[in-house]
């Protein structure tokens, strides 16, 4: 039996090997703690350049003068940066033989959810048989990008295959010593993806890091880059939407997104990971720097998030809005249960004239948790005719919770028209009565009515995300109300 | 079917209803009247479960059952039907998702699979014709911005959707211009049957000349102070409650 799972890895790692979408196996795990040498350690065993490393450095050096941002409204135990590992061979979680030994509030999860009984094992990591399908649908897959030209990868790959796009891009957008957090990943992140769509392609499938195994193991420091070259497009949909246990607290990506003349950037994210228990134990602190930049003319980059998963959530997916006639949007539903706490919006910074952005955040607020809406809007002088449409709404149930919004408004060019409008509003006891005398039950009105509050966000996500977000929304705010 | 014994219910530590009895059958239709806060929607609420009034004494046994052992949504899928006075909005809920929810929700309490989409879309298509809809309304959100009549037309929507054992209608009536309380009457007139039971609460003799009833109860200060026939309602028409009142 154990021989057996050995080849079957062996046979898959091989065959993903093949494919090229991972790179060989590292068995090192560098010391507890931050210093030079540790980035050092990181750069080599990942064979990298001399300029990814000298940014790492540097990074890292302006990281050590930075301190850690207090201006959200998030209070938590300060991080031990010196007690983490930051980098640790790609380990091979321990593997379980069934699913009985996986825990069973998981499972439950998975079930609500409809997930297969392959899957789960696949993202709890039971010992896999059903990896085969996998991989020959990945197959394809990775077949009709190449043939377009479009090149979807690991970063690590990416920094070995095409070095120059990666020096020509990365720091672009999120400049290494952008911020604390930016910093530190700049500095020591492992892995993520890349992804560069060529002039005037339309990529026919949504991109999912779902199709790149190793994807579940992409670790505390991730990063993305996606550059969408004139004329192109793309969806892209971030990460895993199963309800993911990881033994790392601390998780600080970036992503970076470029949109040239005519380019349009989709990016969808649902957000599901632990969100500690009901007493507010355990959990992950999720530190992200997202930022897009339309560059050209006519270009589009979008947004859309359902966080509904970590202990701490600190993300402001932004775009700069540099071409002329350029959007921006962000599209947000954020849920916060038991202790969780979100501190979460946007920035939009017209600088090109006609630039339009348009801002929808949906906060949904239960138990004793918090969520906040943290959003700017800056027109700069030379932006002509900017326009900016934002509404924050905040739902709340019950009234231990709070939801707090913090919009920032600094307009320098007269011509501009910033509309903003913000609404609070609560789940009513009547209107959760109402549900059960129809025979609804209290979890399914409030998934009902939750969901109705986010559909406008919920809209723009690709088909399948949407499905799923709607059952999270409704799990994640399980046990809040009754 | 619906028994009631001795009951008392509280709001806020006020007892509202006290020491209240009454019986409905199978097959028969029952109206209750009497003056405003005197505790019609109270008696109404109890038998549905809104926790926000309390039981502090009596039984309600229903088809058998001791319902006060039931949750709000259990009582709803045991056939239970409440049509409020002030029908709730809820938005982004459009009627459609709603009452589908509701529906198969029922079902599964039942035993039962969701219920097929052609069946589903047929019987929405029969019941909006029954009460006088259109799919401009059901494709909105629940209630929201609907008029006064259009809210106690889509009780009797809901209703006839969800075919229950026993129907309490509070004050359906209420606001509702001449062929709109027709197209209730009908409504509920469709629904009896030997086998489900109907409560009616209303201030208007004029609701029970096209629903008419087995049964007329007055109810005042939280007990029932007078049963009788149809003739009830004339009587009450013509003289008031004042007479009653001691
Ligand atoms: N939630 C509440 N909080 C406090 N008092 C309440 C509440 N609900 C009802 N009451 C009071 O209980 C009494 C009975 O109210 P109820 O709504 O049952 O009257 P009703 O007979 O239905 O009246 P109407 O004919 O006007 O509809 C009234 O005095 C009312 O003010
Ligand atoms: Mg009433």
């Amino acid at each position: 039996m154990e021989n057996d799972q050995n080849n079957l890895l062996d046979h898959i790692t091989q065959s993903e090997y093949k494919y090229g979408f991972v790179t060989d196996i590292e068995m090192e795990t560098a010391p507890k703690g931050l210093n030079e040498d540790v980035i050092r350690f990181i750069s080599a065993r990942k064979k990298e350049p001399e300029f990814l490393l000298e940014m790492r450095l540097k990074a890292y050096h302006d990281w050590l003068r930075m301190s850690e941002p207090r201006w959200a409204h998030l209070s938590y135990q300060p991080v031990d940066y010196q007690d983490i590992y930051y980098y640790a061979a790609p380990k091979k979680k321990q593997e379980l033989q069934s699913l009985e030994e996986v825990d069973p509030e998981l499972l439950k999860t998975f079930e609500k959810l409809g997930i297969s009984l392959e899957e789960q094992k696949r993202l709890t990591g039971v010992a896999v048989d059903a990896v085969f399908d996998s991989v020959s649908v990945k197959t394809t897959f990775s077949e009709i990008l190449e043939k377009l030209g479009i090149i979807f990868c690991s970063f690590s790959e990416a920094v070995q295959r095409h070095p120059d796009l990666v020096r020509q891009y990365i720091g672009s957008v999120v400049p290494p010593n952008d911020n604390f957090f930016a910093a530190l990943n700049t500095a020591v992140f492992s892995d993520g993806s890349f992804c560069y769509i060529p002039k005037g392609v339309r990529c026919p499938i949504e991109l999912s890091t779902y199709f790149r195994i190793n994807a579940a193991k992409t670790g505390q420091f991730e990063r993305t880059l996606i550059i969408a070259d004139e004329g192109s497009y793309v969806s892209y949909m971030e990460g895993c939407t199963a309800p993911m246990r990881d033994e790392n607290q601390l998780h600080a990506a970036v992503v970076e997104i470029i949109a040239m003349k005519d380019a349009a950037v989709k990016y969808s994210t649902v957000q599901n990971w632990y969100p500690g228990d009901k007493e507010g134990r355990g959990g992950i602190y999720n530190f992200v720097t997202k930022r897009g930049m339309c560059r050209g003319s006519h270009s589009r980059i979008s947004w859309t998030q359902v966080e509904t998963g970590s202990a701490i959530t600190w993300k402001y997916p932004s775009v700069i809005l540099m071409g002329d006639h350029s959007t921006g949007e962000f599209y947000s539903v954020a849920v916060t249960n038991h202790h969780q706490q979100a501190d979460t919006g946007t920035k939009m910074i017209h600088i090109g004239s006609n630039t339009r952005s348009t801002i929808v955040s949906k906060g949904i607020s239960a138990g004793k948790s918090n969520n906040s809406y943290r959003g700017l809007v800056k027109i700069i002088k030379r932006a002509q005719n900017a326009r900016n449409y934002s509404q924050c709404d905040s739902l709340l149930l019950g009234d231990q919770c709070g939801a707090h919004t913090f919009p920032y408004i600094n307009v320098e060019n007269k011509s501009a028209i910033v509309e903003h409008e913000a609404t609070t509003s609560k789940i009513s006891d009547d209107q959760l009565f109402y549900c059960r005398q129809r025979g609804i039950s209290i979890e399914n009105a409030i998934g009902l009515i939750v969901n109705g509050y986010a559909k406008e966000v919920l809209r723009h996500l690709p088909m399948e995300f949407a499905v799923e977000a709607q059952k999270f929304l409704s799990i994640s705010l399980e046990g809040s109300v009754g | 079917m619906l028994i009631i014994n001795d009951l008392n219910v509280s709001i806020q530590d006020k007892e509202i209803i006290s020491g209240l009895n009454l019986e409905v059958k199978a097959g028969e239709v029952h109206a209750i009247m009497g003056p405003n806060g005197t505790g019609k929607s109270t008696l109404a609420w109890a038998i549905a479960g809104n926790d926000a009034y309390t039981v502090t004494g009596g039984s309600i046994t229903y088809r058998g059952r001791d319902l006060l052992a039931l949750s709000p949504e259990e009582r709803a899928s045991e056939g239970l039907f409440l049509g409020f006075q002030y029908p709730v909005e809820i938005p982004g809920v459009s009627m459609t998702n709603f009452i589908r929810t509701a529906i198969n929700e029922q079902r599964k309490y039942r035993g039962l699979s969701p219920i097929a989409a052609p069946e589903f879309l047929a019987k929405m298509d029969e019941n909006k014709k029954l009460v006088g809809i259109d799919s401009k309304l059901t494709n909105r959100s629940v209630n929201e911005g609907f008029s006064g009549g259009e809210k106690k037309k889509n009780e009797i929507f809901q209703m006839a959707m969800l075919e229950p054992t026993l129907a309490i209608l509070d004050e359906t009536d209420s606001g509702l211009d001449i062929d709109a309380l027709k197209v209730v009457a009908n409504g509920v007139n469709r629904m009896r049957s030997k086998e489900n039971a109907i409560i009616v609460i209303t201030h208007y003799q004029r609701l029970l000349e096209y629903i008419v009833p087995d049964f007329v109860h007055v109810l005042y200060k939280g007990r029932i102070v007078k049963s009788g026939g149809k003739e009830l309602a004339l009587e009450l028409e013509e003289k008031g409650y004042a007479w009653l009142k001691n």
